[in-house]
């Protein structure tokens, strides 16, 4: 399997006697989270091209300028490899580069304790009474979205038109299987429960925007890894996951269908005639019955969409290669598969929208409320909460009705330590080792102050798969700083900025 | 009837809760989780936010992507 990593928005509110703009709270997030001891360095913004479009000729990119980068307490970049930073008025959390979905979860997970422990800190900068609420959570209800983006390195060889047609039907149809749910619709307020927070939002089948006429296959082309070699996949359409079995399910069954994609070992994709149209139809129906047209005359509901997927995915992988991580990924989708073929009631607990559906529904006969009574959508909301203590989900976990896949001390582990079997155990090994000389990091680079007379210098690294713990932790370690670093990593100082 | 039958016999999960293989009954027409919901629902009555429906009408975000 390849390399994946998961950034989320997260929702952000302060309560209490002083009115505080969603920025200036983000931005108090991210500071609190360094005065906890999250070191200083900010980020390296010299590969950032989120305007470029996979759809447009490959331009080889500018050789890379020497830059301070926007450091600072809005943008950090941490110890375990990952980035926290202030993104359209919410706070980011972008988990370090991993090799699995069982390690993206554990670093995903990473996060939300980052968060919360940040946003009780935070509140030591606001007036008495103050509380800020994060939730990881992707709308508010009222018209406005933000993202859970997974991205997933592919070869570049892979044609994008490819990738897009066998994708847009696993996009469309896995709400039934990971999505969050939520409350009523952006299409119709009366509407009780869908299974996806984000599905409402999708416009178009495939464009470049992120913010508004969202696509359901992001054309970005921003690899941050060799261009000629890689694709960072960037998908958008997910919903944020707390049951850590559907954050699990959601990026292995992805890992598991770009390996088969990859593999050249697929028939011709499975498409369907309206995939904007499919998504939303497919979310709005709680109850897995909809279909929805395929390209070949079918009408499929969700599940047998997954389960064709699921199955061309297990003839093209035979089972005699797969690896243990793509062993895992195939029984968890399946797995869950199963259980959503049962109903509500079994998909308690293993999923978020089935989870929340359950307590919606109970809350709603014991009080007597309609279906999107603003207590109801209360009930949705702090389902969401990152606060251990107040989040229903974290709730239901301390009552042993959702089980986890992480423990805790992995998660405790993963803040501050990065993946060994990636590049991001270098970067957050520098971040940690050499603070002061760091001056930026970047998800393919590392900016380093070599002092006065040699001055600044970029390291970059486009490989995801080098500058794991194995091949450089020898280096970190036993350095006095960061020059006598780069000497132990062979790399030649005399061309500062192009250094291999 | 469920096309995915033949794959009740898979393994690889663990630490899961075991109850699921009982309420494997499609149609029913009880719920009988949601009895088992109270404690949970008298849980959710007690830390749910004060004023919640303040709460909810100011929860307003920016959006991002």
């Amino acid at each position: 399997m390849g390399f994946v990593g998961i950034e989320t928005e997260y929702g952000i509110a302060v309560t209490g006697p002083e009115d505080v703009h969603p920025v200036r709270a983000s931005a108090l997030v991210v500071a609190a989270h360094r005065d906890l001891g999250g070191a200083d360095v900010g980020w390296d913004y010299t590969e950032e091209r989120p305007d470029r479009d996979a759809r447009a000729t490959p331009v080889r990119p500018e050789p890379p300028e020497l830059t301070l980068g926007e450091a600072g307490t809005t943008n950090l970049v941490l110890t375990n490899g990952a980035r926290l930073y202030v993104d359209h008025a919410h706070p980011e959390y972008a988990t370090p580069e991993c090799r699995s979905a069982a390690d993206v979860v554990r670093w995903d997970v990473a996060g939300e304790r980052i968060l919360e422990a940040a946003a009780r800190r935070a509140e030591q900068q606001l007036p008495d009474g103050s509380t800020v609420h994060v939730h990881k959570n992707n709308t508010d209800g009222k018209g406005a979205a933000y993202g859970t983006h997974e991205n997933y390195l592919v070869d570049r060889s892979i044609p994008f038109g490819l990738l897009t047609r066998h994708l847009l039907a696993m996009f469309v149809s896995r709400v039934a299987l990971v999505g969050a749910g939520r409350v009523g619709s952006e299409d119709d307020p009366a509407l009780p429960f869908q299974l996806s927070q984000r599905a409402d939002f999708f416009e178009v089948e495939v464009g470049l925007e992120t913010t508004f006429r969202r696509p359901l296959m992001n054309t970005r082309d921003e690899p941050h890894a060799d261009p000629d070699r890689f694709r960072r996949l960037h998908v958008i359409n997910g919903d944020a996951t707390l049951v850590e079995e559907a954050t699990f399910v959601k990026v292995g069954s992805m890992l598991a269908l770009l390996d088969a994609v990859a593999s050249g070992g697929l028939p011709d994709p499975l498409e369907l005639d309206d995939p904007v149209a499919a998504m939303r139809t497919l979310s709005h129906d709680p109850t897995l019955r909809a279909t929805v047209a395929t390209t070949d005359g079918r009408r499929l509901g969700a599940l047998d969409l997954q389960e064709a997927l699921l199955e061309r995915c297990e003839r093209a992988l035979p089972a005699a290669g797969r690896d243990p991580a793509t062993r895992a990924a195939l029984d968890g989708w399946a797995d869950l598969l199963v259980a959503a073929r049962s109903g509500v009631d079994a998909l308690f607990g293993r999923n978020d929208w089935a989870t929340k559906l359950t307590l919606l529904e109970g809350f709603r006969d014991r009080h007597g409320l309609p279906p999107t009574h603003d207590r109801i959508r209360m009930v949705d909301l702090q389902y969401h909460d990152v606060r251990r203590d107040k989040g229903l989900y974290h709730r239901l976990v301390a009552a042993g009705r959702v089980a986890r896949r992480t423990s805790e001390e992995e998660v405790v582990a993963a803040v501050d330590a990065a993946p060994e079997d990636t590049r991001a155990w270098f970067r957050g090994a520098c971040v940690r080792r050499f603070p002061e000389a760091v001056v930026a990091a970047g998800w393919d680079s590392v900016v380093m102050d070599l002092g006065a007379e040699r001055g600044l210098v970029r390291l970059p690294m486009p490989e995801p798969g080098l500058g794991t713990r194995a091949l450089t932790q020898a280096a970190v370690e036993g350095a006095h700083d960061v020059t006598d670093l780069l000497r132990r990593l062979d790399v030649r100082e005399e061309l500062p900025g192009q250094l291999a | 009837m469920s096309t995915g039958g033949r794959r009740t016999e898979r393994s690889g999960r663990s630490g899961r809760p075991e109850e699921s293989a009982a309420q494997d009954v499609a149609g029913a027409a009880e719920r009988p989780l949601l009895d088992d919901v109270d404690g949970l629902l008298d849980e959710i009555d007690a830390v749910l936010e004060d004023n919640a429906e303040e709460f909810v009408r100011g929860y307003v975000q920016k959006g991002g992507q």
